[in-house]
């Protein structure tokens, strides 16, 4: 089953038009448009029930409980865990990532153990990281990618060592746009005894993502990224871990009694999750859930690659263009980089602005990974759902043009 | 807001042909400046002789605007009074601001930068050259 041709009429935002022109969002991997049925979602839950939940006795309070919980339960069932309790909410994936860090993290990993990334991680996936290392005296190690952007795996026995406590890394690269062989690193990193978190941000909006196939433990993801409005992500976890690990943050909802002096925890998931939550924001997550699995992710998954194939055939007839990650279509996800000689990622992406075309212009927070490449900062291009051909003849053409104006042509 | 209010033809002339690129040598004063935002970095380098800009350079990677803005910059001030060029960085900074009214200030060719005002996150990229050799005369003489 294909992505239907009308599924632009389901995005609002899309209709509009920026300097005279069509708006062509090619920023996706920052942030997702949002369907109307998420839309309305949210002003449902604000004009008809909104009220705290796990609180009320009254009916509004009861249907945003139930409504809450439900979408924990649809979240649940999209990534392929065990149960609707796996599933942490979080503000984004930053917060779920930091929690294992925090939760898991200092209880597990002492002087002398190592902690192994990749080059190729998104700061999100670093500084929590360097926060633990640092407090208890760890090793960070890092697994090295190639020229092609792909993570070099010949010396992963050896970055394996039996102080190797956590292996964290992303499974789709935001600037690569690489697919990452998670399920065998957790493989082989389990056979050193690391646990294995994974950055899901680029992922589960984008291809059928089973947490219990993928052989992992913890696995973060960003509802923005995926349909749903900003400020709501999270974590799944297994559940064991989650009995083990003590809160992350405390006060409300996470305790299960308090005294003066000390308190008691709630049970999984609730005592990760403490004060008033983005009630409203996560029921229009699992709204967005249920969006992306009537298309199908295998459908959504497809018409990326699709997207991906033309994207780069097209880009390659742009002089002076150098493409950052794997060269073909294959593993990779709609996320395509470049630089391009003589002119600078920021001129690229105010140029391409005034045709309306949305692209990201930095270092994508992947500063260790631009600085290995030998540059600054990278323009990027990223795809969805909503993503047409035309929209990338477009950013073609723009490019052509910046070409010119600049005068590198 | 049309492209051209931005990249006026002096600002792409000094970007394809940037004016006192490299280091000075011997240096008076050598300063770096960044901006994390977008990963632009400078290097400002200056000697000064009774009392003038006997010569200044910047090298660094950055887009159109803020090599171009680096390379007016240097020109602008080379041969100058340290004391005219602070002044100069006073009104520049005045003008990317809008703290004062276009022309008060005879800024010459530097105003072409002036388009940058109306795109907000393009003024760091103005600005960042005029900053760094602000801290850089700072250290010869604290202002």
């Amino acid at each position: 089953m294909a992505i239907p041709a009308t599924i632009r009429d389901d995005f609002p935002i899309l209709k509009q038009r920026v300097h005279g022109k069509p708006l062509v969002y090619l920023d996706s991997a920052n942030t997702s448009q949002k369907p109307r049925a998420v839309i309305d979602a949210l002003v449902r839950y604000y004009e008809e029930y909104n009220a705290n939940i796990h609180r009320g006795v009254y009916a509004i309070a009861e249907r945003a409980t139930a409504e809450y919980e439900a979408a924990r339960a649809k979240v649940a069932r999209f990534l392929g865990a065990a149960e609707p309790a796996e599933v942490v909410f979080t503000r984004n994936i930053t917060e779920a990532l930091n929690l294992v860090a925090h939760s898991w993290g200092r209880r597990h990993v002492g002087p002398g153990d190592e902690i192994l990334t990749t080059e190729m991680e998104h700061h999100s996936d670093l500084v929590p990281w360097q926060f633990l290392a640092q407090e208890r005296g760890a090793r960070l190690r890092h697994i090295p990618f190639d020229d092609a952007g792909r993570l070099v795996l010949g010396d992963l026995d050896r970055l394996l060592t039996e102080r190797t406590k956590i292996v964290s890394l992303v499974h789709v690269s935001n600037t690569f746009g690489t697919v990452n062989p998670v399920a065998e690193i957790a493989r082989r990193a389990h056979a050193h005894g690391a646990v294995v978190v994974v950055d899901g941000a680029q992922s589960a909006p984008h291809r059928p993502i089973d947490v219990q196939a993928l052989g992992v433990d913890f696995f973060g993801f960003t509802g923005h990224k995926m349909l749903a409005p900003m400020g709501v992500g999270g974590l799944w976890a297994r559940r064991a871990f989650l009995e083990e690990m003590e809160p992350f943050l405390g006060g409300g909802e996470m305790i299960s009694d308090v005294w003066l002096d000390h308190a008691t925890w709630n049970e999984v998931p609730w005592k990760f999750e403490a004060g008033t939550q983005n009630v409203g924001d996560t029921i229009a997550l699992g709204v967005a859930v249920e969006y992306l699995e009537a298309l199908g992710m295998d459908a959504v998954a497809a018409h990326e690659q699709e997207l991906t194939a033309y994207a780069l055939e097209q880009l390659r007839d742009v002089p002076g263009l150098r493409i950052l990650g794997p060269a073909g279509p294959a593993d990779r996800g709609g996320v395509i980089s470049f630089a391009m000689d003589g002119v600078h990622p920021h001129d690229i992406a105010q140029v391409l602005d005034e045709d309306g075309v949305c692209v990201r212009a930095g270092h994508h927070c992947t500063k260790p990974l631009h600085r290995r490449l030998g540059i600054g900062a990278s323009v990027r291009a990223s795809f969805y759902v909503y993503t047409t051909r035309e929209e990338l003849d477009v950013l073609t053409r723009s490019l052509l043009k910046v070409r010119s104006l600049f005068r590198v042509a | 807001m049309s492209l051209d209010t931005l990249y006026r033809e002096v600002i792409l002339d000094h970007y394809s042909h940037p004016r006192n690129r490299g280091v000075v040598e011997p240096a008076d004063a050598v300063r770096d400046g960044a901006n994390p935002l977008c990963g632009d970095e400078i290097r400002v380098s200056l000697r000064v002789r009774d009392g003038v800009v006997e010569d200044v350079r910047f090298e660094g990677k950055g887009c159109s605007i803020s090599q171009a803005s680096a390379s007016m910059m240097t020109e602008r001030v080379k041969g100058r009074p340290v004391e005219e060029a602070r002044r100069t960085i006073a009104a520049f900074k005045g003008m990317m601001h809008a703290e004062q009214a276009p022309g008060a200030d005879d800024l010459g060719d530097l105003e072409a930068l002036q388009g940058v005002r109306k795109f907000p996150v393009r003024v760091k990229c103005a600005t960042l050259s005029w900053i760094t050799l602000e801290l850089a005369l700072d250290e010869l003489s604290p202002a």
